[in-house]
């Protein structure tokens, strides 16, 4: 069992290190044009590209633990999966209708999906593990 | 599902810590199973079903 800790807490290492890693390229793409190198032809793209290879990683990341998971976390972090995906398809294209309609007073920004997806993620996760554990 | 598994666990005189390092799950996923709010995969049935010398319907009792 203390193997199986530390070879879990090894990969949620990995995975935090991935998860900010990418946030800090993410950043770094996103002010970086502006406030760094003064929208640079090579340097742009090359934050970009950057930043993608930095987020496949993670997912790879995120990978590995979810394979270190037992059955029954796997069973919770599925249908925690499955419910935000869900809802991110309903509720993101409901939001995108919002917006070419003009009854929202602000733009669909993919930033809003994203966080809706979070939050939603991680009540599924609390909802599922108080169901099960 | 029904089953037996913390009866046959205090037999054996064992934590739920024990038999989970034995079958390869978490402690928390023995608890669930015990409570009889999760049903194992058949791998971890038959683990079971060796760990305690008996047959999986022996351990697990299905109820519609």
């Amino acid at each position: 069992m203390e193997s199986m800790k530390l070879e879990r807490n090894k990969r949620v290492k990995k995975l935090a290190i991935w998860t900010w890693t990418w946030v800090a390229t993410m950043a770094i793409a996103t002010f970086g044009p502006e406030f760094i190198w003064d929208n640079h032809p090579f340097l742009t793209p090359f934050a970009i590209v950057v930043n993608l290879a930095n987020g496949v990683l993670m997912i790879l990341a995120n990978r590995d633990l979810f394979n270190h998971f037992d059955e029954l976390e796997r069973k919770i972090h599925l249908e925690a999966m499955g419910i935000t995906l869900g809802l991110a398809v309903v509720v993101g294209l409901t939001f995108s209708l919002l917006d070419q309609k003009d009854i929202i007073p602000f733009d669909a920004e993919i930033g809003y999906l994203v966080m809706f997806i979070g939050i939603t993620y991680m009540i599924a996760l609390v909802i599922n593990r108080k169901r099960y554990l | 599902m029904k089953n037996r598994i913390r009866e046959l666990r205090v037999v054996k005189n064992m934590t739920q810590e024990d038999l989970a390092e034995i079958i390869g799950v978490s402690r928390q996923t023995i608890n669930a199973i015990e409570k009889e709010k999760f049903d194992p995969s058949l791998p971890t049935a038959f683990k079971l079903s060796k760990l305690f010398e008996l047959s999986i319907e022996e351990i697990f009792h299905y109820e519609e």
